[in-house]
C-alpha cells in the first residue's frame, strides 16, 4: 500500500511511541522483582557454599531471610584485610572492580581477571556468636566464559568449607559439570595453603583421593581440562596475596562479632 | 473450529514445519537444546512473541507503510521480545539465567519475521494469531524432540530426573559429551528432517 511522506513518518511516530510505553513501563513495574531475584539468587549461592542449605535445596524469600540472619556482611580492604565501614548493602564489587578510582590492576594471573576491587564483599558465618565461617567472592576465566562464585573457609583461614558457581557458560556436561553436588562435595575440608603459605588447592587430572590424602588436590572435571585450570587459577588469584589472604589471616586472628 | 483454521493451527507441525521444512530458527535450536527445562521455556517464549508479533501485526497490516514494513515489523517484534525478557527474569530467574542472550535473540529468529512478512501482512488478525501459535508449537516440537534426546544421552536425565545413572555418579551410563554441545543438535535436527521427509516425501526439494 503507497502513502504518503507525511503519513509514513506519523506511522512511524507512533508505533515508536506505543512500542516505547510498552517497553518501559514493563521495564519498569518489574525492576524490582527483578532486583529481588538476582540478590536472592547470590543469597542462596552463599548458603550453598557455607553449606547452610543441601545441594538442589529449593529455598523461597523467606526461608533465605531466616537463615542470613547468622550471616554477617561485611566490606573487607583486600590489601590490608581489615573491615571497613562500607555499607555491605548496595555495595556492588563488580562496578567496584572496574571504576578506577576504586580499583587497582590485577598482577599478570591465569584467570584473566584485568582489574582487582580494593575493597570486596565477604559473608561471615556466626554460630553461637562466634564467626565460624567466611563466604568469598571469587570470579575468573574458563574454557568460554568467566565463572562467578563463593569460597567458603572455615575458621582458621586454610579450610575448605565449600564452593559453589552462580554463574558460567561452560559446556553442559563437561565444564558445566563445576555444578555437579559430588564434584562440589570434594571441597570441603582441602587446605588451601602449604606449609610455606601459598595457595596450593589446585583441580589436577583424574582422581586426586579423599581429603586426608590429598588435602591440596581435588578430582579434575572429566573432558573439560581447560575449565579445572581455570578453577585452580582463580583460586590462586584469590586466595594470593593480591586476593583475600590478608583478610583470612585477620579472620583467623579472629575479631569478635 | 472450521477446519480452515484448525489447518492453519496445525499445518506447521508437520506439514510444513519453520524448522524442519523451511529450515528457519536453526541458530536458537542449537543454542538452548541442552536441557529439556530451558527449552521448554524458549519455546513458551517464541510462541508467546510468534503469536503476539503475527496478531498485532495482522491488525496494522492495512496501516503499515509498505515501504517501512519490514522496520515497523521489527519494531514491534523488538518490543515484545523485551517484553517477554523482562518477565522472564522477574518471574523465572533462574532459568533465565540459563537462557541469557538467548531470549534476546529470539529478535533475530527469522521464523517470526518471516511469518510476519509471509502470512501476517495478507491476512487476518484470528487467522494470523492461529498461524503464530501453529508455528509456534512447530518450532517446539523440533525442539523439545532434539531438548529430550540431547538432555538423556548426553546428561542421562529428563527434565532433570536421573534416567540414566552416570558412570561418574556411581551408574552405568557413559554419556555422550558430543551431544552435550550446541554442534550434536545437528546431527539430530537432520535426523528429525530426513524422518520426515522420508514419512512426507513432496517436502523433499526438487534437485536443480
Amino acid at each position: 500500500m503507497r502513502h504518503d511522506a507525511p503519513y509514513t513518518l506519523a506511522f512511524c511516530g507512533a508505533v515508536c511511541v506505543v512500542c516505547a510505553v510498552l517497553v518501559s513501563s514493563a521495564a519498569v513495574s518489574l525492576k524490582e522483582d527483578q532486583l529481588r531475584n538476582a540478590e536472592l539468587d547470590k543469597q542462596r549461592n552463599v548458603l550453598f557454599a557455607a553449606g547452610l542449605a543441601e545441594p538442589g535445596e529449593a529455598l523461597d524469600a523467606e526461608e533465605v531471610q531466616r537463615r542470613f540472619e547468622s550471616v554477617r556482611q561485611r566490606v573487607v580492604d583486600l590489601a590490608t584485610g581489615e573491615p571497613t565501614d562500607v555499607d555491605p548493602v548496595g555495595f556492588d564489587q563488580a562496578k567496584t572492580a572496574k571504576d578506577p578510582e576504586t580499583s587497582r590492576e590485577a598482577p599478570p594471573n591465569r584467570a584473566s581477571v584485568r582489574r582487582l576491587p580494593n575493597h570486596a564483599l565477604v559473608y561471615e558465618v556466626f554460630e553461637e556468636g562466634e564467626p565460624v565461617m567466611t563466604v568469598l567472592p571469587i570470579e575468573g576465566y574458563g574454557l568460554w566464559s568467566t565463572l562467578y562464585g563463593f569460597l567458603a573457609v572455615r575458621r582458621d583461614g586454610n579450610t575448605i568449607g565449600g564452593i559453589t558457581y552462580y554463574q558460567h557458560g561452560e559446556t553442559p556436561g563437561l565444564g558445566g559439570e563445576v555444578d555437579n553436588p559430588n564434584w562440589k562435595a570434594l571441597w570441603p575440608g582441602r587446605k588451601i595453603y602449604d606449609d610455606s603459605g601459598s595457595p596450593t588447592i589446585r583441580v589436577i587430572k583424574g582422581q586426586a583421593g579423599s581429603a586426608s590424602q590429598a588435602p591440596h588436590q581435588v578430582d579434575g572435571l572429566t573432558g573439560a581440562t581447560i575449565t579445572s585450570n581455570g578453577v585452580t587459577n582463580m583460586l590462586a588469584l584469590w586466595l594470593g596475596d593480591s586476593g583475600f589472604r590478608a583478610y583470612l589471616e585477620e579472620f583467623r586472628e579472629g575479631q569478635g562479632p | 473450529m472450521k477446519a480452515a483454521s484448525t489447518k492453519t493451527l496445525l499445518d506447521p507441525l508437520f506439514e510444513s514445519n519453520p524448522i524442519a521444512l523451511q529450515v528457519l530458527g536453526i541458530c536458537s535450536a542449537l543454542a538452548v537444546t541442552s536441557k529439556m527445562e530451558t527449552a521448554l521455556v524458549m519455546c513458551a517464549a517464541v510462541i508467546s512473541v510468534l503469536a503476539l508479533s503475527n496478531l498485532s501485526i495482522s491488525i496494522l497490516r492495512n496501516l503499515i507503510p509498505s515501504n517501512v514494513r519490514i522496520i515497523v515489523q521489527l519494531t514491534i517484534i523488538a518490543s515484545l521480545v523485551i517484553v517477554t525478557d523482562q518477565v522472564l527474569k522477574a518471574y523465572i530467574y533462574e532459568i533465565s539465567k540459563q537462557l541469557s542472550v538467548f531470549v534476546g535473540l529470539i529478535i533475530t529468529n527469522c521464523i517470526i519475521m518471516g511469518r510476519a512478512e509471509a502470512y501476517a501482512m495478507q491476512n487476518g488478525p484470528l487467522d494470523s494469531l492461529l498461524d503464530g501459535i501453529g508455528n509456534g508449537l512447530g518450532y517446539s516440537v523440533v525442539l523439545m524432540a532434539t531438548a529430550f534426546l540431547r538432555e538423556l544421552l548426553a546428561q542421562g536425565t529428563v527434565f532433570g530426573a536421573v534416567v540414566l545413572p552416570k558412570v561418574h555418579s556411581g551408574g552405568w551410563y557413559n554419556p555422550n559429551g558430543l551431544l552435550g554441545v550446541s554442534a550434536g543438535a545437528f546431527f539430530i535436527i537432520g535426523l528429525f528432517i530426513w524422518a520426515l521427509r522420508s514419512w512426507k516425501a513432496d517436502q523433499v526439494e526438487a534437485e536443480g
